[in-house]
């Protein structure tokens, strides 16, 4: 998982509530043999519809979303975040979620970003004002911005899972804390290696 | 101070730290990876711009979705087809040594790691396979993990593992003849049940076990999970060691003597403690046949099907009810008068060298009874070859086998090796869970021996109701 500080972009309105997971990534997908590519598969029953707001151009290449209520309800899985991530979002925010999805979130590192209703409404109404506003989410400061009308905002997040997001840590990311340890178990291993065994085409290299 | 298990011995050399209030780490020696549990886990390096750390002790094969059908021919589903192609793409781009389907050296994983000599005693192995206990039988940590775990590997090379408890299970005394290793572990999976290995790593001790050869002490090891247990082990002596010798792997000459000097260490120290210990009377020992849906449930060849009034504990009653519906047997009949579809000699149990050669034997001169279907499914093309080179394939053939290209097969049934609703099957392999090898199809677990003779008669059988 990546470090996420500070998310700069642009935000696509959703409004729409009790967006489940099912609604996410339909369960077709799961048969996947990926992890990525499910960003094809993102909210898949509505992206034929012209008018759905993901295919309007304005929003084109934003980074957050901002939906309704209770966002992420229903099955539990993980497909629907590393559909939202591979779409390109980096941060979610709605007045609620559901909390596997949250839980979920948090081990990718897709940032979940909750206000009150009327703060999510006011700032749904600002990024359908002017497509093209910065909007700034700030893990480390727990805060959310509009810095060209001056509107911002702060957000609460599990003081554990600010730190893995600002740390970039998922359990890789907790093992690399022991690269040095790592590094010398290797330098002092004297267990032998595949190399000089196969060449570039998987061949017996002959002695 | 009490001397070290063997486990102990292994655990203690790949520790690479133990934090407090963590699980510790533990470093990996080898790591096999095959098409079906690895390619989340290669997306998952991408999707973080990590790479492999070692692809030096990485190792990949396809196995468990090749079709056996002659490698000429494509794979028709495409699913499995993009599946085999993603892990040989993956292996490119991270630099892993892969065998693709027909490479000379492709085969089911746990049946290549050893025959490439890669697979050695005092390593810690993992792979995304629960029957990667196989490898213990040469005195190697060695055990399945998932796929963020597969990941986990790739990335670091390390595990973050709880220490497992000790299980010694000795095998008392020579085992009688006609008594195969599959028979040895049908029966200590029996006496466990499914469950009774949890939480342990299980070390084979005892004459029984010291007398099989490497290929029998794969086959006790690899059905460890089957008892539920992490792994299996087994001491290295000098049938590791003369197996080893001369296997790609390995070092030549004097390299290969030091390194066996080294290896002799691993075995349990005469005084060391293990926190279970079970006994088995070798010479009580039958050829079994699994009458039930999991691998427990075992009775003799000679016997009958259970009864569920023979179970005092109700849940265990239930269960065996729900069995005997599901593989449509009544209690009492008797084992050898049950009549099968299908016999699949193959897999990670019993598709080595060894397990064909044995089964050959039987077939030899014989004709599949008629209406059986009979496959025999190699491990890997170095068995097939080897087998080939000594006319096994055709002992086979002439008997009415079906020699097929090497894979996971109707092990697992993900390629079009299946069984039809309702059959029902003698299989070498170590599963028979419900629907295991095809839905609704029936599996019995047995002995490559007992599955050549049953393909034969057409019901199941001893090798000498074939020749009797
Ligand atoms: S042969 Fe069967 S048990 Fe062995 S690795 Fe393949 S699918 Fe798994």
């Amino acid at each position: 998982m990546k470090p996420v500080r500070v998310i700069e972009g642009r935000a696509v309105p959703l409004e729409r509530s009790d967006v489940d997971t099912d609604q996410i990534i339909p369960s077709d997908w799961l048969k996947r043999v990926e992890r990525t590519g499910f960003g094809r598969g993102l909210f898949s029953e509505w992206r034929d519809d012209p008018s759905f707001v993901l295919n309007d151009q304005r929003y084109v290449g934003a980074n957050i979303l901002v939906a309704g209520p209770r966002f992420g309800t229903g099955s539990s899985r993980e497909h629907a975040v590393w559909a939202l991530m591979d779409y390109g979002f980096a941060a979610v925010v709605a007045p609620s979620f559901g909390d596997i999805f949250r839980n979920n979130s948090s081990k990718q590192g897709l940032v979940i970003v909750q206000l009150a209703q009327e703060d999510v409404d006011e700032l749904t109404r600002l990024v359908k004002e002017d497509s093209t506003r910065l909007v700034i989410v700030d893990v480390d400061q727990m805060q959310v911005e509009v810095p060209q009308v001056d509107w911002h905002r702060s957000f609460a997040l599990d003081p554990m899972i600010r730190e893995r997001l600002l740390y970039g840590w998922d359990d890789i990311g907790l093992t690399m804390r022991r690269e040095a340890s790592i590094t010398s178990f290797e330098e002092r291993s004297t267990a032998p290696t595949l190399e000089g065994v196969f060449d570039g085409a998987g061949h017996v290299i002959a002695r | 101070m009490a001397g070290q298990t063997l486990f102990e011995k292994i655990w203690n050399q790949h520790v690479v730290a133990s934090p407090e209030g963590e699980p510790t780490l533990l470093y990996i020696d080898l790591h096999l990876v095959h098409e079906v549990t690895s390619p989340q886990a290669f997306d998952g390096l991408r999707l973080n711009g990590r790479g492999v750390r070692r692809p030096d002790l990485t190792l990949a094969t396809a196995d468990h979705n090749v079709p056996t059908d002659p490698i000429s021919t494509p794979v028709k589903d495409p699913v499995s087809r993009r599946q085999l192609e993603a892990l040989e793409e993956n292996c490119r781009e991270f630099n892993i040594t892969v065998f693709p389907r027909g490479h000379e050296n492709q085969g089911i994983v746990h049946i290549i790691g050893p025959e490439l000599g890669v697979t050695q005693p005092g390593m810690t192995i993992v792979c995304g396979d629960s029957h990667t206990s196989t490898h213990g039988a040469f005195g190697a940590l060695a055990f399945g993990i998932g796929t963020s775990e597969v990941e986990h590997v790739l990335a670091t090379q390390t595990l973050p593992q709880q220490k497992a408890q000790t299980m010694s299970v000795t095998v008392r005394g020579k085992a009688p003849s006609g008594v195969s290793a599959k028979d040895i572990v049908l029966a200590i999976v029996g006496r466990l049940g499914t469950g009774g290995g949890a939480g342990h790593v299980l070390e084979y001790r005892g004459e029984a076990i010291t007398d099989l050869s490497m290929e029998g002490r794969m086959t006790v090891c690899n059905m460890s999970i089957e008892a539920g247990a992490r792994a299996g082990l087994v001491a290295v002596d000098d049938k590791t060691i003369d197996y080893l010798r001369g296997r790609p792997g390995v070092p030549e000459g004097e390299a290969f003597e030091r390194l066996a000097e080294h290896w002799r260490s691993y075995v349990s120290d005469k005084d060391a403690v293990y926190d279970r210990e079970i006994v088995i009377e070798a010479s009580e020992l039958v050829p079994y046949v699994t009458w039930g849906t999991n691998p427990a449930q075992v009775v003799a060849l000679d016997g009958v099907v259970p009864s569920p009034n023979e179970f005092d504990d109700p849940d265990e009653r239930n269960a065996s009810e729900r069995s005997l519906d599901y593989m449509g047997l009544a209690p009492g009949e008797p084992i050898r008068s049950i009549p099968v579809d299908v016999v699949f000699i193959g897999s990670c149990t019993n598709a080595r060298i060894e397990d064909l050669r044995a089964a050959a034997v039987v077939a030899r001169g014989q004709r599949v009874a008629p209406g059986v279907r009979a496959l025999v499914v190699p491990g890997s093309h170095r068995v097939k070859r080897q087998a080939e080179e000594e006319g096994l394939d055709e002992i086979f053939l002439a008997a009415g086998f079906e020699w097929r290209e090497p894979g996971c097969s109707m092990c697992l049934g993900m390629n079009p090796d299946q069984l039809g609703q309702g059959q029902r099957s003698a299989s070498t392999s170590n599963r028979n869970f419900e629907g295991r090898q095809g839905r609704g199809g029936r599996t019995h677990l047995v002995s490559p021996v007992v599955a050549a003779a049953t393909a034969i008669l057409g019901h199941f059988a001893s090798p000498e109701d074939v020749n009797g």
